[in-house]
């Protein structure tokens, strides 16, 4: 019946497709929106508009009739509404509380600095107590201690022991499927090794917390159980599917006369794949690799359990690393809303979305070049 | 456990050879090697998954029964002898149902217009398939921040401030099971919109032009000839989709997952108990570990049934789907 | 098509359903989610009429649905602070009513393996910020001490913090678990490890004895220790709700909460009761 309606749905056609057309863009959209609205978030400590200083001046109770509305209204921090629909023992009360709240303040030298100023996210800095000039990340403490490099280190850190573990392997399983396995094998081998990606994130770090860093304890000796090496292999399962499919991908899409050409001129096969299909399909491969980047550096769960979370600054990867990621996750659920931890942590998620966009973009254009090349375009 | 170097051929047999004609007498012991590293790697990936899996079905079927699938966690979540994963296992599964909703139709129609509309060499059309790609690659936990300072405190707390006014607790500005469902399709939308393409492209041309020959529109030989022909890849990319949010945990940290609830989400503005969420409480909250193990290997083996079982057949459908579109291309 | 119907139901449930008349919320701390929700349930089972919700979330989470009065009481494993304080006071205009509804005893834990019996708080003040590194300096084996702690958004963190920490900042290398259990697995099974967490959790791991300082008597965690005071490391438990709504079926719950039947719940899920001159 459709068939017959030829031209006379043209109208509303065009509205539909126009519909289709908008609806497409969402994922554009969406990527738009989750970069302002994570960076919406964090936009203060951007900027150094926020200030966890410690020290502030404080008004007695009884002077509360002298003091002039605005004054006041900064001092409470109310809003207009707020300050309409209170009596004056209320704001007694909180001024009273400001008091008792200036009181529990720490004499301490740094009770006055703002913490939340790049110079202290990025520098070391000694603190009292300490005895020399340190990254620290002690968001919860008198003063609020936000240096976000140990956590920089320790993101990097499980990545790279992931990639190191999961590069070898995905790549030689890649390779193996691709160029070597008879058809009958690739049938049934590819979609097992793709299995692993279905293994949800929070069970790999189930098993690394409970089987697997017992295991390597036991096998390495070092000190302690939960680590970045244990994390980095436990973040290698999550990498190696992500690895293998896109290198296996690249390397299936290096033209079959490629090696028909080789094998003809009397190399063998293991000559053709290394000589000829791996060099060819070599940007691919750094594609597999900035993906699983990507891939890693982003992974929370596992990390989480896996890691021991200890931001320390160190680059022995047999010492608990405490991730960016994992931050997020474990200290976000008890921040003040709008306080300056909670656009710390935003702040620390905005990074995430822009290196993972980076390395995505990186991985993407590589691959979209080499499809071109060997498809014969340029 | 080899080191991880050991399984990459070393590259330093020689590089000039390339120049040279392939000769034969080398070949044996350099072709055993290459193919026994390869092969080494991959036999070292499928006996780690092998483990893994065994592992957790091995010790996961001890503390699983009949009673632990259908009871709840009304006695505490840590009894082992009471516990069950009922309200969790309902919890997940209506959150991923909610997130099919949202993401199916947006993902299809998106890769409806890649594929039937867009000129595919157009820097329009890069630039969606960049953010496709993109937004497949954002940190899942990130994710879950977008979920809060969007869904939530945006969308969710302007309903509050200009629909419901006169209410004094928010109603939508909280997470909720509605929250991490929205969250979740935002994440899964590249994984259907990547599937439903390719089963378009997997339809013969001819079968369009023939559509078109007899006089239907555009839009009619989508819908009528098109959606129904690439159904199968539709349905993996759901499939797909669902088993990927299914094991989610992050996203749904602060978007709705609940710690513990003592009765069932009864709307779309209540919390939920999840199950992914669940393996993490039980895996570290428990107050006596090595008592709980069994439900949690138990619990852990419910998630793992639940998504790989999803998998399994999605990737038994794509398979099936790739070999008839090779017999269709030659 | 099942599919369908679930989901329109929902949908009908949610349009249908708001907060139900008559239900008292609870909302809080997850190290006491386990406690409300017993507290809840032998309720319940007593008083039919009343409906009791529980449900966990953090401390902090608690303060924040009570000052946007989305619970009735606010489950917290530490005091409230002045800028929650503030919060509420800006919302209904009272301090929240603050109820000590039990005891919890923190144990400092090291593995079963480790010689060292007992410790002062200056010793584990220098161990958990790293003035001491090895067991050889607090009568232990020539072997360097791993610090487990918790993650910093738990109450339990912060109250060891403040009193055993004297607010000094942990150690870095301090390893920070999700949880108490968490925290005892891994001393179990680390004989170099030592950490701390609630007095009622514990197997796999030897609590220790702690004295007051290098002169006093070293006193072992157990319930009469608590109770009396002098095991130096314990803390109350506290519930928190708008003095507005504490009247008729709320009243007589935390009554309840705080009477002989309450405390024996709150023996049961593994803290110690009240001592009687704090039940009022």
């Amino acid at each position: 019946m459709g068939l017959q309606r030829g031209h006379r749905a043209r109208p509303l056609e065009w509205l539909v497709e126009r519909g289709i057309f908008l609806v497409s863009l969402s994922a554009i959209l969406m990527i738009f929106l989750i970069f302002l609205f994570v960076g919406r978030e964090a936009l203060p400590i951007f900027f150094g508009r926020t200030n966890s200083s410690l020290v502030q001046e404080t008004i007695p109770v009884d002077k509360l009739d002298s003091i002039p509305k605005p004054k006041l209204k900064e001092y409470l921090g109310l809003t207009d509404s707020e300050l309409a629909g209170l009596d004056r023992e209320t704001l007694q009360e909180l001024m009273a509380l400001k008091i008792e709240g200036a009181q529990q303040a720490p004499k301490d030298k740094d009770a006055d600095v703002n913490t939340t100023a790049w110079r202290y996210l990025l520098k070391p800095h000694q603190w009292t107590g300490y005895d020399r000039a340190e990254f620290i990340w002690q968001p919860v403490s008198q003063i609020h201690k936000y240096n976000i490099i140990p956590l920089v280190i320790g993101s990097l850190k499980a990545t790279l022991v992931a990639l190191m573990f999961a590069v070898p392997l995905a790549l030689g399983a890649a390779i193996y499927v691709s160029q070597l396995a008879g058809p009958r094998t690739k049938e049934w081998l590819k979609p097992t090794i793709e299995l692993l990606a279905g293994i949800p994130s929070v069970v790999l770090g189930f098993f690394s917390l409970i089987v697997l860093a017992t295991v390597m304890q036991n096998l390495f000796g070092y000190q302690s159980r939960l680590n970045a090496f244990v994390a980095g292999i436990a973040l290698g399962l999550a990498i190696i599917p992500v690895v293998f499919s896109i290198a296996e991908d690249a390397l299936s899409s290096v033209p079959r006369s490629y090696t028909q050409a080789a094998l003809a001129l009397g190399s063998s096969r293991w000559q053709a794949a290394w000589k000829i299909v791996l060099p060819a399909a070599i940007p691919g491969v750094f594609a597999a690799v900035a993906l699983g980047f990507g891939r890693g550096i982003g992974e929370t769960m596992v990390v989480l359990m896996a890691s021991g979370n200890a931001s320390i600054v160190s680059w022995s990867v047999f010492d608990s690393t405490r991730t960016m990621t994992a931050t997020i996750a474990a200290e976000l659920a008890e921040t003040v809303f709008g306080g300056h931890h909670y656009r710390m942590l935003f702040m620390i998620g905005t990074l995430l979305f822009v290196v993972t966009f980076l390395s995505n973009l990186a991985g993407d254009l590589i691959i979209h070049r080499l499809k071109g090349r060997l498809e014969g375009k340029r | 456990m080899p080191t991880a170097s050991s399984s990459v051929p070393s590259q330093g047999s020689d590089r000039k050879d390339l120049s040279r004609p392939f000769r034969k007498s080398s070949l044996d012991v350099a072709s055993f090697v290459f193919g026994g590293l390869t092969g080494l790697a991959t036999l070292l990936i499928l006996a780690i998954l092998a483990i893994i899996l065994g592992n957790i079905i091995w010790h996961g079927w001890a503390g699983f029964s009949w009673r632990f699938v259908t009871s709840g966690t009304s006695q505490g979540m840590f009894d082992v002898d009471q516990a069950g994963v009922l309200p969790m296992i309902l919890g997940t599964t209506a959150r991923v149902m909610l997130m099919t909703l949202f993401v199916l139709p947006i993902g299809v129609i998106t890769a409806v217009y890649l594929t039937e509309y867009a000129s595919s060499t157009s820097l329009f059309t890069r630039i969606i398939r960049g953010a496709v790609n993109n937004l497949a690659g954002v940190p899942s936990i990130v994710f879950g921040l977008f979920g809060l300072g969007f869904f939530i405190n945006f969308i969710g707390g302007g309903i509050d401030e200009f629909l419901l006014p006169n209410r004094p607790e928010p109603v939508w500005g909280k997470p909720a099971i509605f929250w991490a469902s929205l969250t979740l399709a935002v994440m899964t939308l590249p994984v259907v919109i990547v599937a439903t393409e390719e089963s378009l492209k997997a339809i013969l041309p001819g079968l369009r032009e023939a559509s078109l020959a007899l006089g239907a529109t555009k839009l009619e030989t989508i819908v009528m000839i098109v959606i129904p022909q690439a159904m199968p890849g539709i349905l993996t990319g759901g499939i797909l989709a669902v088993s990927r949010a299914a094991g989610e945990v992050a996203p749904i940290l602060f978007t709705g997952a609940a710690y513990y609830m003592a009765s069932l989400p009864r709307a779309l503005t209540d919390q939920f108990m999840d199950l992914g969420y669940h393996v993490f409480i039980l895996s570290t909250q428990s107050p006596d570990i090595e008592r709980t193990r069994p439900i949690l290997y138990a619990t852990v083996l419910v998630l793992l049934l639940l998504t790989l079982a999803l998998n399994f057949v999605a990737i038994l459908i794509r398979a099936r789907m790739r070999r008839k579109m090779r017999v269709a291309a030659h | 098509m099942t599919h369908l119907r679930s989901i329109l139901i929902l949908v009908a449930a949610s349009i249908l359903s708001s907060t139900q008349a008559g239900t008292i919320t609870a909302k809080g701390s997850d190290t006491m989610v386990i406690l409300a929700q017993k507290w809840a349930e032998v309720y319940m089972a007593k008083n039919p009429g009343t409906k009791i919700q529980v449900t966990g979330g953090g401390s902090g989470t608690g303060f924040a649905a009570l000052v946007n009065q989305t619970t009735d009481i606010a489950n917290a494993s530490r005091k409230i602070k002045a800028t929650e304080i503030a919060s509420c006071l800006k919302a209904f205009k009272k301090r929240p009513t603050e109820y000590k509804v039990c005891l919890d005893g923190l144990s400092v834990y090291v593995s079963s393996d480790n010689p060292v019996k007992e410790l002062s708080l200056p010793q584990l003040e220098a161990i958990f910020t790293g003035k001491i590194k090895n067991w050889k300096d607090v009568g232990g084996p020539d072997a360097p001490i791993t610090v487990y702690s918790r993650e910093n958004s738990s109450g339990t963190y912060e109250f060891f913090k403040e009193h055993v920490l004297q607010n000094k900042d942990f150690v870095a290398s301090a390893q920070t678990m999700p949880g108490t259990a968490a925290v005892l697995q891994a001393v179990a099974k680390d004989k170099n490890g030592i950490g701390y967490g609630g007095a009622a959790y514990g197997a796999g791991a030897k609590h220790l004895a702690i004295k007051k300082d290098d002169g006093s008597p070293a006193i072992e965690p157990n319930e009469e220790s608590v109770i009396k005071g002098t095991y130096p490391i314990w803390r109350h438990l506290f519930i928190y709700v708008n003095p507005a709504l504490d009247k008729g079926e709320m009243a007589s719950y935390l009554n309840w909460i705080r009477s002989e039947e309450g405390q024996k719940v709150v023996k049961e899920v593994g803290y110690y009761p009240l001592p009687k001159a704090l039940r009022e």
